[in-house]
């Protein structure tokens, strides 16, 4: 076992990496907002990785604030989601481009 | 007595304070009370004042009262600081007891205005400014005034501001008298320099250790400060906003562009008398001044139709003899006659004022006619004013004051045959065109009928100006009539006397001349208008060069607008687009630009935004790992 923070962190970027390309190749709006939260989550286990490599608990601590703002943000989406699909019919981001120049 | 000092122009600045914030809550009656009630109490004060400097003379000649340190920088002080002197005694008691009946009078011409209140906080602001600029005692709390009065000038000549014509005939009040302020100004920091104080009485005191007679310094500043009394004053080369001021209502005609504000002037070169004299250069081009004034605006008179452009050019006129006598050293003849001038002009405004609102707001005097039988108190007033105007000997105050003036024109040591000469002229002029006034206005036939009488309240002042008019003047008799010379013997508790000449004809001899000179000039005015119904020798053509010309105030105008306006408006617009405009407008073309470029990637898909946060992103990291 080389260093378990490490392989933690590892984890951490593949699940960001995952996250990332979910958002930039979803077409749902409401994948996406999974996509977000999957990478909000990975940031959490990077810091939790931290916080047990350093023996501090300012990781943990961290990871809950990233929580509760999850949380919000996620209810704010999904809130926004409901209003885009009550006047648009449609989830599709592709079709989502009334703001443009 | 002193104590009272403030409360002079403390009562007028509370009126406007009172007007200019509730003014629009108040009702008529409550605003015409403050308004005219506040300069009614100043003139109160200011006649106890009289009596007691009359009685028993303060120390020094001076009433003093220091109220608070303005600012203090260096080693200039200035100090918020009233002081009145036999001088400053004069002009506030015309100030304020002439103020109080114009107030008076305008309460009752002013009651159809829907703004009435905001002519009442002007006037009363005029009334405190105009007292400051005599009562001060520094130049900077003179200065004050000065540009207060400036300021209430133009506020009330664009009184009626929904007439295009009278905000141009502000502004160019405004504009032109401005060029005279600046140039006092530059006078003052001059005198500040040369002497390290503007207190006026330290000047007096320190200025003939400071200057030799005659020496560039003194000849600049007096040049400076005289060229600012010329703006106020509406003297030659500076006199061509004064006519068209008359676009105010006619109580500001008569308050600000006859009685008071235009002789600030005067006040200005008599109060600094000592550095005037130090230099006689600026003595000679004031009399000249003076003299051209008062000839070029008298024959501008003559040939106005309208009756208040006649009243100001005589305006001019009059002020032209004041300067006449300050230039020759006759400084008491000048206050007198500022005295005298006060009551008869602001007495033919008024008048003049209550036959324009009678008759339809018709000024032009050919419309007129025939109002003698018509309206005869305004008649019998006006014919006081007149009479006042031309100098009908014996019978008027301005005999009194004029005889004076053309007398010490010849005589006084800085006199001249030539000066005097001028100021009989103008004399004769002054006489013929208040001839033709008078017979235009009050004899021959009806041509507009009377659709309002002039009520009490603005009959009373007229009397009462009416009767100073004619009786002004005995306080003053020339010396080989009377010896009754209280006039002068209180003015020249502060202004020197008047030198003669060593050798002189008899003053008698002069005061015949002058005498008939003016009834010449009421007799030719008399065989030329009265009864001559068609009036058929001024459509004469030959006559129509010369009556064009000086019906044009012998085209000062338009010889401005050639040598200044035309010049300026073309050095602008070849000049609109000069380096620093490019420059301006180089940054707003770089702007439109670049949006033009950037706004390409702003096309609403999400994904592409997302790509670019991630660059931004990666690009900041790599930049971090790279340094």
């Amino acid at each position: 076992m080389i260093d378990s923070a490490h392989m933690v962190l590892m984890v951490a970027t593949v699940l960001f990496a995952l996250g990332l390309v979910g958002v930039l190749t979803r077409k749902n709006v409401v994948f996406m907002l999974i996509s977000v939260e999957i990478m909000l989550n990975a940031a959490g286990l990077a810091f939790v990785a931290a916080g047990s490599k350093w023996q501090q608990p300012d990781g943990q601590v961290m990871f809950l604030f990233i929580l509760a703002m999850a949380a919000a943000e996620v209810s704010i989406g999904l809130a926004l989601v409901l209003q885009i699909y009550h006047q648009h019919k449609t989830l599709d981001v592709d079709r989502l481009k009334e703001l443009r120049d | 007595m002193h104590q009272l000092l403030p409360y002079i122009p403390a009562f007028p600045i509370l009126g406007f304070l009172v007007l200019s914030l509730f003014g629009r809550k108040l009702s008529k009656p409550v605003i015409a009370t403050i308004g005219a009630g506040t300069v009614c109490l100043s003139a109160l004060i200011t006649i106890i004042l009289g009596f007691s400097f009359l009685q028993t003379e303060p120390p020094g000649g001076v009433y003093d009262q220091l109220l608070w340190s303005w600012f203090s920088v260096g080693n200039l002080s200035v100090d918020i600081d009233l002081r009145v002197d036999a001088l400053t005694l004069v002009f506030i008691f015309i100030i304020t007891f002439v103020g109080a009946l114009i107030h008076i009078y305008s309460a009752f011409f002013m009651w159809h205005d829907g703004d009435y209140a905001r002519f009442f906080a002007s006037m009363n602001l005029f009334v405190c400014s105009m007292l400051l600029l005599v009562m001060a005692d520094n130049l900077v709390l003179m200065y004050l005034g000065w540009e207060g009065v400036g300021l209430c000038s133009y506020l009330l000549i664009g009184f009626w501001y929904e007439v295009p014509s009278n905000c141009r005939a502000a502004n160019k009040a405004f504009l032109i008298t401005r060029i005279g302020d600046t140039a006092l100004l530059i006078g003052l920091f001059l005198l500040f320099k040369e002497v390290g104080t503007l207190n006026i009485s330290g000047i007096l005191h320190q200025a003939p250790d400071q200057f030799a007679t005659g020496s560039s310094n003194i000849v600049l500043i007096t040049i400076l400060l005289l060229a600012g009394g010329m703006g106020k004053s509406a003297q030659l080369p500076l006199q061509t906003w004064l006519p068209d001021a008359m676009a105010g209502p006619s109580p500001v005609s008569a308050l600000i562009h006859a009685a008071t504000m235009v002789t600030a002037g005067v006040y200005l070169i008599a109060r600094m008398h000592v550095l005037f004299q130090l230099s006689p250069v600026t003595m000679v081009i004031i009399a000249i001044i003076g003299a051209l004034t008062l000839f070029v605006a008298g024959c501008s008179a003559l040939a106005q139709t309208d009756i208040k452009r006649i009243l100001a050019y005589s305006t001019i006129s009059q002020i032209g003899y004041m300067f006449l006598a300050l230039g020759v050293g006759a400084w008491s003849a000048a206050i007198f006659h500022f005295f005298t001038h006060a009551f008869f002009k602001a007495l033919l405004f008024l008048a003049a004022g209550v036959v324009i609102e009678a008759l339809h707001h018709e000024h032009n005097i050919f419309m007129m006619g025939g109002l003698r039988k018509r309206m005869p108190v305004v008649f019998i007033t006006f014919l006081a004013g007149a009479a006042a105007l031309s100098a009908l000997p014996l019978v008027s105050a301005g005999f009194f004051s004029k005889d004076a003036i053309l007398w010490y024109s010849f005589s006084a040591a800085n006199g001249n045959p030539l000066l005097w000469l001028m100021a009989l002229a103008g004399a004769f002029i002054t006489a013929l065109y208040t001839t033709r006034l008078m017979l235009v206005v009050f004899w021959g036939e009806t041509r507009t009928p009377v659709h309002r009488q002039p009520g009490q309240g603005m009959v009373i002042p007229l009397v009462v100006l009416a009767f100073l008019s004619v009786t002004a003047g005995f306080i003053e008799w020339p010396h080989n009539m009377l010896h009754l010379t209280l006039f002068s013997a209180h003015v020249q508790k502060v202004l020197p006397e008047t030198l003669l000449k060593t050798t002189l004809p008899s003053e008698s001899l002069f005061q015949l001349i002058a005498a008939l000179v003016t009834l010449a000039g009421v007799f030719l005015g008399y065989i030329l208008y009265y009864g001559k119904p068609g009036i058929r020798w001024q459509q004469s053509p030959a006559l129509a060069g010369i009556r064009e010309f000086l019906f044009g105030g012998w085209k000062f105008d338009q010889l401005y607008n050639f040598l200044f306006v035309k010049p300026f408006v073309f050095i602008t617009r070849i000049n609109k687009s000069d380096v620093i405009d490019k420059m301006y407008n180089g940054i707003a073309q770089a702007g439109l630009r670049l949006n033009s470029w950037f706004s390409v990637s702003q096309n609403g898909s999400l994904r592409l935004y997302i790509v670019g946060v991630l660059a931004g992103i990666l690009f900041i990291i790599t930049l971090q790992l790279l340094l």
